[in-house]
């Protein structure tokens, strides 16, 4: 309804009927609204249409290569399309992927916010900027870039370290090293590692500036040190955004492709040892076969795609769950 | 334990803008001592110099001496956040943690300053809530987040958490402006019997309340926007409101401000 007619100076209008109620309800009655509400009701079933199409793209072709493959889909660690019969798996895959990831991510999260907390909180003004504005940098270097770096500089610098792994942790199994060039998993672990430092940390950092101020106040109040601040006030008020942004960089490690496919030596094998070569990920082994496959491969490949597909689903879920349990805690209703 | 406050000389700034000139004034244990005067007089500012949380800001800084008994809150070697945990403060909007429960709200400042057995911490959230008049409302949902209690529950809670650690003086800044008026009664009958145990100070914009609750007022008042904000008298509160002794200030009581 008009405003203006709410304004006891003017004129009593007629009663609307009861469809013009609805549709001033809806407030779609003029015709800038209209474009506006369809424009936007038009973006939102876009988003909805265009993941729909994808799924069912990967679902249909998967399905054909799926139907096809005599070895289990999940777990074979053989990748033979071509053959006859065909046989392939993505057991290797997932494994490559997730290990990969995990490893990224153990070592990009606490980086990351140390870094958004020491721009936030810690550093001079001056400082501060500067750092964040070469985090941000480091976001614009193309990943083929990163793969150079990491095949040309990380990967020949990386034996200190791995022999320094071997020898003290080589006991374990995981971290074992026959002595070959580093190009394994570790080496895309921490790859990855370097390229989703921006992202976790820009988002971070975000978070981070929007704690209130009075919140810090009442830990500060309380006689509470710059760290006691942080750790009673504004990790917990981030905390939802510290796992949004690294849920942000996981799916960029499950996902990275090039940076990947020049580090990593592929085996198409799953090896105990982190420092050894071999294994593989699901975008790299993409990468690295697509142009080369028949058609049974390509749907072979998609069907690999189709599982990256839905982990990354089930990863944005899940956060999405954490988040939510814990959403009266949250500082959003303060 | 209640401790007598002794400011003399104290001068705060703000980069180079000096907020506050030249204040001293004695504040006595176990009695209620009201700040009022128009917005932008430095009250706030001076508030929060008895316990050194002006210089969290960023350009804050201060000179002069605040005595709390026989120590120096600004003396060589004194550790600000030592202090902070000797002189409690309760703020104008409530700020409990959101992200805490009402017990660990109220248990906050004690886990600052050490361990404590499951029992006696019991004992301490237990005591302050009911030393805040808060316990009957909340002993059911200890456990629910403390941002899920009403504006004036909130500000009780804050109330609580800064009593749990036994300070030595409690510094409130307009502490009922975020309010509704029966919330406002139940923090200024809480004032009444919390000065039997404390040292308290009172920011606020509402001269009837600093006339209910307090037992000295000071007046403060800036000569125009741009100059510091000075201490104009400080006196029995029922002569500040009856026949001060300075004309500005009944100039401001009386409405005729300005």
């Amino acid at each position: 309804m008009d405003i203006s007619t709410q304004n006891p100076t003017s004129p009593p209008t007629p009663q609307p009927t009861e469809a013009e109620a609805k549709r001033a309800a809806r407030g779609a009655t003029r015709p800038g609204d209209r474009i506006f509400v369809g424009l936007s009701r038009g973006s939102g079933i876009f988003v909805l249409v265009l993941m729909g199409a994808i799924a069912a793209f990967l679902t249909y072709r998967a399905s054909i290569a799926i139907s096809k493959d005599e070895a289990n889909f999940f777990t074979s660690f053989d990748w033979n399309p071509a053959g006859v019969p065909p046989e392939f798996g993505i057991a290797v895959l997932a494994f490559g992927t997730v290990v990969s990831s995990i490893i990224a991510m153990a070592i990009a999260v606490p980086i990351a916010v140390g870094i958004a907390l020491f721009i936030t909180h810690y550093a001079p003004r001056k400082l501060g900027g500067t750092i964040a504005f070469v985090v941000d940098l480091l976001a614009a270097v193309p990943s083929i870039v990163y793969g150079l770096w990491g095949v040309l500089v990380l990967v020949p610098h990386l034996n200190g370290l791995y022999g320094w792994l071997d020898t003290y942790l080589g006991w374990t199994g995981v971290f074992e090293w026959s002595g070959g060039p580093a190009r394994s998993l570790l080496a895309v672990g921490i790859l990855l590692a370097i390229m989703i430092l921006p992202i976790i940390t820009n988002v971070s950092r975000e978070v981070f500036r929007q704690v209130p101020r009075m919140h810090e106040e009442a830990a500060l109040a309380l006689g509470a040190t710059r760290w006691e601040v942080i750790r009673m006030s504004v990790l917990p008020f981030g905390r939802s955004g510290i796992i949004s942004a690294s849920m942000l960089g996981l799916g960029r490690a499950l996902g990275e492709t090039m940076a990947v496919a020049m580090v990593l030596s592929p085996t198409f094998d799953i090896n105990a040892s982190l420092l050894d070569a071999g294994g593989g990920t699901f975008a790299q082994n993409i990468a690295s076969k697509f142009n080369e496959a028949s058609p049974m491969g390509r749907d072979a490949l998609i069907a690999s795609g189709l599982v990256l597909f839905v982990i990354t689903l089930l990863v944005n879920g899940a956060a999405r769950m954490i988040i939510s349990r814990r959403k009266e805690y949250s500082g959003a209703n303060a | 334990m209640a401790k007598r406050i002794d400011v003399s000389g104290l001068n705060a700034y703000y980069g180079s803008f000096l907020a506050i000139e030249d204040i001293s004034m004695t504040v006595e244990p176990r009695s209620v001592t009201a700040f009022i005067g128009p917005s932008g007089c430095g009250k706030s500012t001076f508030l929060r110099t008895l316990n050194r949380m002006h210089e969290v800001t960023p350009g804050g800084r201060v000179d002069g001496k605040v005595m709390l008994d026989d120590e120096n809150l600004y003396g060589p070697g004194i550790d600000p956040v030592a202090v902070r945990r000797e002189v409690g403060m309760v703020f104008q909007r409530p700020n409990p943690f959101p992200t805490m429960s009402v017990y660990d709200n109220v248990a906050a400042g004690l886990r600052l300053n050490g361990r404590y057995k499951k029992s006696e911490m019991d004992d301490v959230v237990e005591k302050s809530l009911k030393g805040a008049n808060l316990w009957n409302e909340v002993k059911d949902r200890l456990n629910k987040p403390g941002s899920g209690l009403s504006g004036g529950q909130q500000q009780r809670l804050c109330i609580a958490r800064a009593i749990a650690v036994e300070p030595n003086v409690l510094l409130m800044d307009e502490p009922c402006s975020a309010l509704d008026p029966i919330s406002t009664l139940a923090i200024e009958d809480l004032i009444g019997e919390l000065k039997e145990r404390f040292t308290i100070v009172i920011v606020t914009h509402n001269m009837q309340q600093a006339a209910r609750v307090s037992d000295r007022t000071a007046f403060f008042n800036l000569a125009a926007v741009g100059q510091p904000g000075k201490l104009i008298e400080i006196d029995e509160t029922e002569r500040i409101f009856s026949n001060p002794s300075v004309q500005a200030t009944e100039d401001y009581i009386s409405g005729r401000f300005g």
